[in-house]
């Protein structure tokens, strides 16, 4: 099986985050009606078609599919989660700029940047009950079995897992930061929406690598 | 949800359309859909004043924009922060070369998108400055003031902000001002309703008929107490109970007090809960110097009420007695 794929055939990846956002919009909307607006689900889907709608009809890398991507969270979304995800993709975007072939080692580069962009922006850690608690873990697990020298195959899946995990971690914690934690211990016991959205991300990525290297 | 609107998903694209259209002397649209400015603005040797957040708190924001208020406006989402793209576009509307005073609220959201935008500005040499208003009492012990939200506290900073940027001061000395308002501003704000952003449908918290929420935020965020719906003197006491010892306000203070409706209370009841207000001010021995009484900060069609109180001194009288024109504000001195 090969271990890496072209760049220039990674649009499918960012359709298949697209798809996943799309069809989970009722969803992360009531998980967010819980403790937040209730309006997670609808401005995700709101930049996420907005991609769809510039990418689809166009032959382009997964570079500038995340590039696009993450502009018009940027640009266009706002909120917490416009800023948040818009950084994470783009910066995703700036590690493979520059290369034709993605393999497992190149991924993990672009999740690192991605997660550090996130950290640079916000004030919060693992436990504080946001998307960290997805996304942490699941780039700890990638990088752990990365450097045990696991397939990439192997290394997407051992990120999923840590990611289910992590999203539901959040459902035991109390919101240090952003609007639901204005609720103090009201906010424990149900899932936090970012994380929610993240693992769906985190997902989407997997099985659409997966598809390409098969 | 009982509401006169067409797309849910349009309701901030429709009301900025005919928001322009009605107010054409005064504001008009930029390059940027989700931008709105001053008509003359930039406005030659003055500090450009930008403010920006999410839809549903009409006047608050793009209704502050005006003549010696606020210059450029980044509109958002329903409860949602502005994207940096239009804070970025607010302040290069607003910069006439004597940088920009960004006088924004408290909230993730908004903190995470003025950081970014003004990162972009400076890189292309746009000066941009900040105040964060944090007034509102109960979102935070006074000992973490820093986690304070900002409410109706803004309409005031803006005031004052806009006013000094008016004389021709430079940016330091408008954000110095701007800051001082909302270090001498307290608010604290009662639900009596939930309110329904339109794209969801229904209410994302409850307050049942009958009680009454203490301490409300201005999207729902749960207040410090939910007790009976009480007459409208014993809320106006509990408000001032909550307030007046934070900063302190004192005896021989002269203060501005700005009562705002959220969105669906009768503007009569505001003017029966301001009477008990200003009396149990003077009671204190404390002097009301200016007061506005209306829908000046709200959220959607919440009923409830917040009360803000601003302490004065000779600077900030002078600055908060200045005409203006905007929709939410305008104030023109005609004993002159």
């Amino acid at each position: 099986m090969p271990e890496s794929f072209l760049n220039s055939r990674g649009k499918p990846i960012v359709l298949a985050l697209v798809q996943a956002i799309q069809e989970n919009t009722a969803y992360l909307s009531e998980v967010d009606g819980a403790i937040g607006d209730g309006d997670h689900g609808i401005n995700m889907n709101k930049g996420f078609s907005r991609c769809e709608e510039l990418i689809k009809d166009r032959d382009i890398s997964l570079t500038d599919s995340l590039n696009i991507l993450g502009t018009v969270l940027l640009d266009d979304i706002g909120g917490s989660m416009g800023p948040l995800y818009g950084s994470f993709f783009l910066d995703m975007a700036a590690v493979c700029h520059d290369k034709s072939e993605i393999d497992r080692y190149i991924f993990g580069e672009m999740l690192r940047a991605g997660l550090e962009s996130i950290q640079g922006l916000g004030n919060a850690k693992l436990g504080d009950k946001t998307l960290l608690d997805t996304l942490i873990p699941a780039y700890n697990a990638y990088s752990a079995s990365q450097l045990g020298r696991a397939s990439f195959k192997v290394c997407l899946g051992d990120m999923v897992l840590a990611a289910e995990k992590g999203r539901e971690s959040t459902r035991d914690m109390v919101a240090k930061v952003g609007r639901a934690s204005r609720l103090g211990e009201r906010s424990r016991g149900v899932l936090d929406a970012g994380a929610v959205s993240c693992f769906l991300i985190l997902q989407a990525f997997a099985n659409s690598i997966d598809t390409l290297i098969s | 949800m009982q509401r006169i609107i067409n797309d849910p998903n349009l309701v901030v694209d429709e009301m900025v359309e005919g928001f322009v259209k009605n107010h054409s002397d005064l504001i008009s649209k930029t390059g940027n859909p989700r931008v709105l400015k001053f008509i003359n603005a930039p406005v030659k040797g003055k500090v450009g004043v930008v403010t920006g957040g999410g839809s549903g708190h009409k006047p608050a924001f793009i209704g502050y924009i005006g003549h010696n208020m606020v210059d450029a406006v980044a509109v958002g989402e329903i409860f949602s922060s502005p994207s940096a793209k239009a804070f970025l576009d607010a302040f290069r509307e607003a910069n006439s070369g004597n940088g920009v005073a960004c006088l924004y609220g408290n909230y993730a959201g908004d903190n995470m998108n003025v950081k970014m935008a003004k990162r972009l500005a400076e890189a292309e040499g746009i000066k941009v400055m900040t105040v964060v208003a944090n007034d509102d009492v109960p979102s935070a012990p006074i000992t973490e003031r820093e986690k304070r939200r900002g409410v109706a506290g803004e309409v005031l900073m803006w005031k004052i902000g806009g006013a000094m940027a008016a004389t021709g001061a430079p940016l330091d000395e408008v954000v110095r001002v701007a800051q001082k308002a909302i270090d001498s501003t307290r608010s604290v704000g009662v639900g009596l309703t939930p309110c329904t952003i339109p794209a969801v449908g229904k209410p994302n918290f409850v307050i049942e008929p009958g009680k009454m929420e203490m301490g409300i935020g201005h999207h729902g965020e749960p207040g410090v107490a939910v007790t009976d719906l009480k007459p409208a003197d014993q809320i106006a006491d509990d408000m001032l109970g909550l307030i007046l010892p934070d900063l302190p306000f004192s005896e021989d203070d002269e203060v501005v007090v700005l009562v705002s409706g959220l969105g669906a209370t009768p503007v009569m009841e505001l003017y029966i809960y301001f009477d008990h207000v200003f009396d149990q001010l003077n009671a204190k021995g404390i002097t009301v110097y200016r007061s506005y009484v209306g829908n000046y900060f709200t959220s959607l069609e919440m009923m409830g009420v917040t009360l803000t109180i601003m302490k004065v001194d000779t600077e900030l009288k002078k600055l908060v007695d200045m005409d203006s024109v905007s929709m939410g504000f305008t104030q023109f001195d005609w004993s002159k």
